[in-house]
Protein backbone atom coordinates (compact mmCIF):
# COMPACT_ATOMS: atom_id res chain seq x y z
CA UNK A 1 0.00 0.00 0.00
CA UNK A 2 2.98 2.29 0.64
CA UNK A 3 4.48 1.35 -2.37
CA UNK A 4 1.47 2.42 -4.07
CA UNK A 5 1.11 5.41 -2.51
CA UNK A 6 4.40 6.19 -3.50
CA UNK A 7 3.97 5.42 -7.13
CA UNK A 8 0.72 7.53 -7.13
CA UNK A 9 0.70 10.76 -4.79
CA UNK A 10 -2.67 10.83 -3.52
CA UNK A 11 -2.59 13.82 -1.33
CA UNK A 12 -1.40 16.66 -3.37
CA UNK A 13 -3.12 18.84 -6.12
CA UNK A 14 -4.66 16.98 -8.94
CA UNK A 15 -3.19 16.87 -12.67
CA UNK A 16 -4.90 18.52 -15.42
CA UNK A 17 -4.53 18.04 -19.02
CA UNK A 18 -5.41 20.32 -21.27
CA UNK A 19 -6.35 20.99 -25.25
CA UNK A 20 -7.99 23.79 -26.32
CA UNK A 21 -11.03 24.63 -24.38
CA UNK A 22 -10.76 20.78 -23.28
CA UNK A 23 -9.69 20.19 -19.98
CA UNK A 24 -9.34 16.53 -18.32
CA UNK A 25 -7.53 15.06 -14.99
CA UNK A 26 -5.32 13.00 -15.54
CA UNK A 27 -7.00 10.55 -13.13
CA UNK A 28 -9.93 10.88 -15.15
CA UNK A 29 -8.02 10.49 -18.50
CA UNK A 30 -6.38 6.99 -17.45
CA UNK A 31 -9.77 5.81 -16.33
CA UNK A 32 -11.06 6.56 -20.25
CA UNK A 33 -7.92 4.96 -21.27
CA UNK A 34 -9.07 1.97 -18.80
CA UNK A 35 -12.04 1.33 -20.06
CA UNK A 36 -11.03 1.60 -24.03
CA UNK A 37 -8.35 -1.11 -23.18
CA UNK A 38 -10.74 -3.12 -21.64
CA UNK A 39 -13.48 -3.43 -24.50
CA UNK A 40 -10.92 -3.76 -26.97
CA UNK A 41 -9.24 -6.80 -24.73
CA UNK A 42 -13.12 -8.40 -24.45
CA UNK A 43 -13.70 -8.41 -28.07
CA UNK A 44 -9.96 -9.69 -29.10
CA UNK A 45 -9.47 -12.02 -26.44
CA UNK A 46 -11.04 -15.55 -26.78
CA UNK A 47 -13.82 -16.36 -24.30
CA UNK A 48 -13.06 -19.67 -22.64
CA UNK A 49 -15.37 -22.48 -24.26
CA UNK A 50 -17.08 -25.91 -22.89
CA UNK A 51 -19.03 -28.89 -24.21
CA UNK A 52 -21.97 -27.19 -25.39
CA UNK A 53 -25.26 -28.45 -25.14
CA UNK A 54 -27.42 -29.98 -28.07
CA UNK A 55 -30.82 -31.05 -28.10
CA UNK B 1 -52.81 -30.62 -6.02
CA UNK B 2 -53.18 -33.50 -7.75
CA UNK B 3 -57.07 -33.83 -6.72
CA UNK B 4 -59.37 -32.98 -9.24
CA UNK B 5 -61.39 -30.50 -6.93
CA UNK B 6 -58.42 -28.15 -6.05
CA UNK B 7 -57.94 -27.96 -9.90
CA UNK B 8 -61.49 -27.16 -10.96
CA UNK B 9 -61.53 -24.33 -7.95
CA UNK B 10 -58.07 -22.81 -9.45
CA UNK B 11 -59.13 -22.27 -12.71
CA UNK B 12 -63.16 -21.14 -12.09
CA UNK B 13 -62.52 -18.86 -9.42
CA UNK B 14 -58.76 -17.57 -10.12
CA UNK B 15 -59.62 -16.60 -13.77
CA UNK B 16 -61.63 -14.05 -13.53
CA UNK B 17 -59.81 -12.11 -11.03
CA UNK B 18 -56.69 -9.84 -11.35
CA UNK B 19 -54.25 -11.69 -9.83
CA UNK B 20 -55.19 -14.28 -11.89
CA UNK B 21 -54.76 -12.48 -14.92
CA UNK B 22 -51.51 -10.98 -13.83
CA UNK B 23 -50.33 -14.35 -12.97
CA UNK B 24 -51.14 -15.06 -16.76
CA UNK B 25 -49.92 -12.18 -18.04
CA UNK B 26 -46.77 -12.36 -16.26
CA UNK B 27 -46.11 -16.68 -16.79
CA UNK B 28 -47.30 -15.63 -20.17
CA UNK B 29 -44.21 -13.20 -20.37
CA UNK B 30 -41.99 -14.44 -18.58
CA UNK B 31 -41.89 -18.74 -19.10
CA UNK B 32 -39.56 -20.02 -16.54
CA UNK B 33 -37.02 -21.27 -18.64
CA UNK B 34 -37.01 -17.82 -20.24
CA UNK B 35 -36.30 -15.82 -17.09
CA UNK B 36 -34.05 -17.85 -15.70
CA UNK B 37 -32.20 -19.72 -18.84
CA UNK B 38 -29.53 -22.60 -18.12
CA UNK B 39 -28.15 -21.93 -21.94
CA UNK B 40 -27.30 -19.03 -23.84
CA UNK B 41 -26.87 -18.74 -28.06
CA UNK B 42 -23.28 -19.70 -29.20
CA UNK B 43 -22.77 -15.98 -29.77
CA UNK B 44 -23.07 -15.18 -26.37
CA UNK B 45 -19.75 -16.67 -25.70
CA UNK B 46 -17.63 -13.77 -26.09
CA UNK B 47 -16.16 -11.42 -23.50
CA UNK B 48 -18.22 -8.36 -24.78
CA UNK B 49 -21.36 -9.93 -23.32
CA UNK B 50 -20.14 -9.79 -19.49
CA UNK B 51 -19.92 -5.89 -18.75
CA UNK B 52 -23.97 -6.17 -18.20
CA UNK B 53 -23.10 -8.32 -15.40
CA UNK B 54 -20.19 -6.86 -13.78
CA UNK B 55 -22.65 -4.00 -14.01
CA UNK B 56 -24.58 -5.91 -11.63
CA UNK B 57 -22.24 -7.41 -9.31
CA UNK B 58 -20.57 -3.95 -8.55
CA UNK B 59 -24.02 -2.39 -7.88
CA UNK B 60 -24.50 -4.80 -5.21
CA UNK B 61 -21.13 -4.16 -3.73
CA UNK B 62 -22.02 -0.76 -3.59
CA UNK B 63 -25.15 -1.07 -1.48
CA UNK B 64 -23.99 -3.88 0.53
CA UNK B 65 -21.03 -1.53 1.63
CA UNK B 66 -23.61 1.45 1.72
CA UNK B 67 -25.27 -0.48 4.38
CA UNK B 68 -22.93 -1.14 6.18
CA UNK B 69 -21.75 2.34 6.10
CA UNK B 70 -25.67 3.06 6.95
CA UNK B 71 -25.21 0.76 10.28
CA UNK B 72 -22.18 2.25 11.54
CA UNK B 73 -22.82 6.04 10.90
CA UNK B 74 -20.47 8.98 10.02
CA UNK B 75 -18.14 8.56 12.85
CA UNK B 76 -17.16 5.35 12.46
CA UNK B 77 -16.54 5.72 8.66
CA UNK B 78 -14.58 9.02 9.16
CA UNK B 79 -12.79 7.73 12.07
CA UNK B 80 -11.84 4.06 12.30
CA UNK B 81 -9.79 2.27 9.92
CA UNK B 82 -12.53 -0.53 9.50
CA UNK B 83 -14.99 2.07 8.60
CA UNK B 84 -12.41 3.59 6.40
CA UNK B 85 -11.74 0.70 4.79
CA UNK B 86 -15.24 0.14 3.96
CA UNK B 87 -15.99 3.74 2.63
CA UNK B 88 -13.34 3.00 0.29
CA UNK B 89 -14.75 -0.21 -1.15
CA UNK B 90 -18.42 1.90 -1.40
CA UNK B 91 -16.23 4.49 -3.43
CA UNK B 92 -14.62 2.52 -5.69
CA UNK B 93 -16.89 -0.61 -6.29
CA UNK B 94 -18.71 3.20 -7.38
CA UNK B 95 -16.27 3.62 -9.59
CA UNK B 96 -15.80 0.14 -11.31
CA UNK B 97 -19.80 0.11 -11.08
CA UNK B 98 -19.40 2.92 -13.45
CA UNK B 99 -16.43 1.79 -15.66
CA UNK B 100 -17.88 -1.21 -16.68
CA UNK B 101 -21.44 0.26 -17.10
CA UNK B 102 -19.78 3.01 -19.67
CA UNK B 103 -17.94 -0.48 -21.31
CA UNK B 104 -21.25 -2.36 -21.85
CA UNK B 105 -22.81 1.03 -23.14
CA UNK B 106 -19.91 1.04 -25.74
CA UNK B 107 -20.45 -2.09 -26.44
CA UNK B 108 -24.05 -2.56 -26.98
CA UNK B 109 -24.27 0.79 -28.43
CA UNK B 110 -21.63 -0.18 -31.40
CA UNK B 111 -23.76 -3.66 -31.69
CA UNK B 112 -27.25 -1.81 -32.31
CA UNK B 113 -28.49 -3.84 -28.89
CA UNK B 114 -31.70 -1.74 -29.83
CA UNK B 115 -32.51 -4.06 -32.80
CA UNK B 116 -35.17 -6.92 -32.68
CA UNK B 117 -37.82 -4.91 -30.04
CA UNK B 118 -35.09 -4.35 -27.77
CA UNK B 119 -36.00 -0.54 -27.60
CA UNK B 120 -37.29 -0.77 -23.94
CA UNK B 121 -34.55 -2.40 -23.18
CA UNK B 122 -32.33 0.21 -24.47
CA UNK B 123 -34.46 2.61 -22.56
CA UNK B 124 -34.34 1.20 -19.60
CA UNK B 125 -30.66 0.77 -19.69
CA UNK B 126 -29.99 4.67 -20.39
CA UNK B 127 -32.14 5.52 -17.49
CA UNK B 128 -30.56 2.97 -15.04
CA UNK B 129 -26.90 4.74 -16.02
CA UNK B 130 -28.47 8.51 -15.82
CA UNK B 131 -30.18 8.17 -12.25
CA UNK B 132 -27.05 6.29 -11.17
CA UNK B 133 -25.27 9.70 -12.20
CA UNK B 134 -27.78 11.41 -9.68
CA UNK B 135 -26.86 9.26 -6.73
CA UNK B 136 -23.07 8.98 -7.30
CA UNK B 137 -23.58 12.87 -6.82
CA UNK B 138 -25.59 12.81 -4.28
CA UNK B 139 -23.09 10.42 -2.47
CA UNK B 140 -19.96 13.33 -3.30
CA UNK B 141 -22.52 15.98 -1.25
CA UNK B 142 -22.54 13.45 1.38
CA UNK B 143 -18.95 12.99 2.42
CA UNK B 144 -18.73 15.57 5.18
CA UNK B 145 -15.82 17.09 4.54
CA UNK B 146 -14.22 19.93 2.46
CA UNK B 147 -14.44 17.90 -0.86
CA UNK B 148 -18.24 17.73 -0.72
CA UNK B 149 -18.29 21.14 0.16
CA UNK B 150 -16.69 22.36 -2.38
CA UNK B 151 -18.95 20.22 -4.99
CA UNK B 152 -21.94 21.22 -3.40
CA UNK B 153 -21.32 25.05 -3.86
CA UNK B 154 -19.72 24.64 -6.90
CA UNK B 155 -22.90 22.95 -7.95
CA UNK B 156 -26.06 24.87 -6.78
CA UNK B 157 -25.96 27.49 -9.26
CA UNK B 158 -26.11 24.90 -11.83
CA UNK B 159 -28.52 23.02 -10.26
CA UNK B 160 -31.01 26.74 -9.38
CA UNK B 161 -30.43 28.09 -13.07
CA UNK B 162 -32.41 24.65 -14.02
CA UNK B 163 -35.61 25.84 -11.73
CA UNK B 164 -34.36 22.50 -9.47
CA UNK B 165 -33.22 24.13 -6.96
CA UNK B 166 -36.36 25.41 -5.42
CA UNK B 167 -36.89 21.79 -3.95
CA UNK B 168 -33.53 20.06 -4.72
CA UNK B 169 -31.29 21.98 -2.37
CA UNK B 170 -27.53 20.59 -2.87
CA UNK B 171 -26.34 22.60 -0.23
CA UNK B 172 -28.62 20.62 1.88
CA UNK B 173 -26.96 17.94 3.41
CA UNK B 174 -29.89 15.64 5.07
CA UNK B 175 -32.23 16.02 1.78
CA UNK B 176 -28.88 14.92 0.05
CA UNK B 177 -28.21 11.98 1.94
CA UNK B 178 -31.81 11.16 2.30
CA UNK B 179 -31.87 10.98 -1.66
CA UNK B 180 -28.88 9.19 -1.60
CA UNK B 181 -29.35 6.60 0.60
CA UNK B 182 -32.95 5.70 0.35
CA UNK B 183 -34.26 7.32 -3.24
CA UNK B 184 -31.98 7.43 -6.01
CA UNK B 185 -30.80 3.77 -5.08
CA UNK B 186 -34.52 2.55 -5.15
CA UNK B 187 -35.19 4.02 -8.72
CA UNK B 188 -31.59 2.41 -9.55
CA UNK B 189 -32.28 -1.20 -8.25
CA UNK B 190 -35.90 -0.99 -9.57
CA UNK B 191 -34.56 0.65 -13.76
CA UNK B 192 -31.80 -2.14 -13.45
CA UNK B 193 -34.77 -4.79 -12.16
CA UNK B 194 -36.60 -4.09 -15.26
CA UNK B 195 -33.45 -3.76 -17.81
CA UNK B 196 -32.43 -7.28 -16.90
CA UNK B 197 -36.43 -8.25 -17.27
CA UNK B 198 -36.27 -6.92 -20.77
CA UNK B 199 -33.06 -8.98 -21.31
CA UNK B 200 -34.89 -12.22 -19.96
CA UNK B 201 -37.93 -11.37 -22.29
CA UNK B 202 -35.99 -10.25 -25.42
CA UNK B 203 -33.60 -12.65 -25.35
CA UNK B 204 -29.61 -10.79 -25.74
CA UNK B 205 -29.23 -9.05 -28.74
CA UNK B 206 -27.67 -11.29 -31.69
CA UNK B 207 -24.44 -10.05 -33.70
CA UNK B 208 -25.02 -8.56 -37.31
CA UNK B 209 -25.98 -11.09 -39.67
CA UNK B 210 -22.74 -12.28 -41.83
CA UNK B 211 -21.84 -11.71 -45.09
CA UNK B 212 -21.86 -13.85 -47.66
CA UNK B 213 -18.04 -13.28 -47.56
CA UNK B 214 -17.38 -13.72 -44.44
CA UNK B 215 -19.88 -17.31 -44.69
CA UNK B 216 -17.74 -18.24 -47.42
CA UNK B 217 -15.06 -17.94 -45.98
CA UNK B 218 -15.81 -20.19 -43.33
CA UNK B 219 -17.18 -22.45 -45.78
CA UNK B 220 -20.59 -21.96 -46.40
CA UNK B 221 -22.25 -20.84 -48.96
CA UNK B 222 -25.66 -19.86 -50.10
CA UNK B 223 -27.60 -21.03 -53.13
CA UNK B 224 -29.33 -19.19 -55.51
CA UNK B 225 -32.82 -20.40 -53.77
CA UNK B 226 -31.07 -18.38 -50.44
CA UNK B 227 -30.03 -21.52 -48.43
CA UNK B 228 -27.15 -22.16 -47.02
CA UNK B 229 -24.75 -25.34 -48.04
CA UNK B 230 -21.64 -26.53 -47.93
CA UNK B 231 -20.45 -26.98 -51.15
CA UNK B 232 -19.19 -24.12 -52.89
CA UNK B 233 -22.01 -22.97 -55.41
CA UNK B 234 -20.57 -23.37 -59.06
CA UNK B 235 -21.64 -20.54 -61.30
CA UNK B 236 -20.81 -17.94 -58.23
CA UNK B 237 -16.60 -17.78 -57.95
CA UNK B 238 -15.55 -16.46 -54.33
CA UNK B 239 -14.13 -13.22 -56.02
CA UNK B 240 -17.73 -12.35 -57.17
CA UNK B 241 -18.95 -13.52 -53.63
CA UNK B 242 -16.32 -11.23 -52.29
CA UNK B 243 -17.63 -8.84 -54.12
CA UNK B 244 -21.40 -8.94 -53.81
CA UNK B 245 -21.13 -9.30 -50.04
CA UNK B 246 -19.58 -5.85 -49.42
CA UNK B 247 -23.03 -4.46 -50.63
CA UNK B 248 -25.43 -6.93 -49.90
CA UNK B 249 -25.63 -8.99 -46.64
CA UNK B 250 -27.84 -11.91 -46.56
CA UNK B 251 -31.45 -12.55 -46.14
CA UNK B 252 -33.32 -11.02 -43.31
CA UNK B 253 -35.49 -13.59 -43.83
CA UNK B 254 -35.35 -16.33 -41.30
CA UNK B 255 -32.79 -18.93 -42.44
CA UNK B 256 -33.64 -22.13 -43.74
CA UNK B 257 -32.09 -25.39 -42.68
CA UNK B 258 -29.28 -26.10 -44.05
CA UNK B 259 -29.31 -28.49 -47.44
CA UNK B 260 -27.54 -31.07 -46.10
CA UNK B 261 -28.93 -34.57 -45.78
CA UNK B 262 -30.73 -35.65 -42.42
CA UNK B 263 -33.84 -37.24 -40.83
CA UNK B 264 -36.73 -36.63 -42.31
CA UNK B 265 -38.66 -33.62 -40.71
CA UNK B 266 -40.66 -33.87 -38.16
CA UNK B 267 -41.87 -31.92 -35.18
CA UNK B 268 -38.53 -31.11 -34.42
CA UNK B 269 -38.68 -28.14 -36.84
CA UNK B 270 -40.41 -26.91 -34.15
CA UNK B 271 -37.09 -25.87 -32.44
CA UNK B 272 -34.19 -23.69 -34.25
CA UNK B 273 -33.30 -24.67 -37.33
CA UNK B 274 -30.18 -26.76 -35.91
CA UNK B 275 -28.47 -29.64 -37.94
CA UNK B 276 -29.43 -32.98 -37.76
CA UNK B 277 -27.98 -34.81 -34.75
CA UNK B 278 -27.04 -37.64 -36.95
CA UNK B 279 -25.44 -35.71 -39.49
CA UNK B 280 -21.94 -36.60 -40.34
CA UNK B 281 -19.68 -33.35 -40.11
CA UNK B 282 -17.83 -32.62 -42.78
CA UNK B 283 -14.02 -32.08 -41.84
CA UNK B 284 -13.24 -29.58 -39.24
CA UNK B 285 -16.34 -27.85 -38.03
CA UNK B 286 -20.20 -28.74 -38.92
CA UNK B 287 -21.79 -26.71 -41.17
CA UNK B 288 -23.56 -25.44 -37.47
CA UNK B 289 -20.75 -24.84 -35.81
CA UNK B 290 -19.33 -22.53 -38.49
CA UNK B 291 -22.99 -20.57 -38.31
CA UNK B 292 -23.51 -20.49 -35.33
CA UNK B 293 -24.79 -16.41 -35.68
CA UNK B 294 -27.56 -17.49 -37.70
CA UNK B 295 -29.22 -19.75 -35.23
CA UNK B 296 -31.42 -17.45 -34.38
CA UNK B 297 -33.92 -18.27 -31.06
CA UNK B 298 -36.53 -16.60 -32.15
CA UNK B 299 -37.75 -14.60 -35.17
CA UNK B 300 -37.99 -11.59 -33.39
CA UNK B 301 -33.96 -12.02 -32.35
CA UNK B 302 -33.25 -11.45 -36.02
CA UNK B 303 -31.72 -7.80 -36.47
Amino acid sequence: MSLLAALVHLGGTGKYISWGIVQISLANLIIIGAMIVMLLAAIVLPFPKHETRRK
Amino acid sequence: MSSPTVETFTVVAEKPTWTGKVRERTVNAFPPDRLLPDAQPAYVASWTYVFGALSIAAFLVVLLSGAVLAIEGPAWWHKSNVGLFVNSIHMWSTEFFFMFMVVHLWAKFFMAAWRGRRKATWITGVLAFVVSIGTAFTGYLSQQNFDSEWIGTQAKDGINSTGAGAFWNVLNFGQMLMWHIVLLPLVVAIVIGLHVLLVRRRGVVPPFAPTKAQLARTGVFVSGTGTFTDTPVPSVSQQQLDLLAHEQPVPQEPPSPPTVQGPPAGPVLQEPPEAPASQSPPAGLSLQERTPELLWDRPEDKP
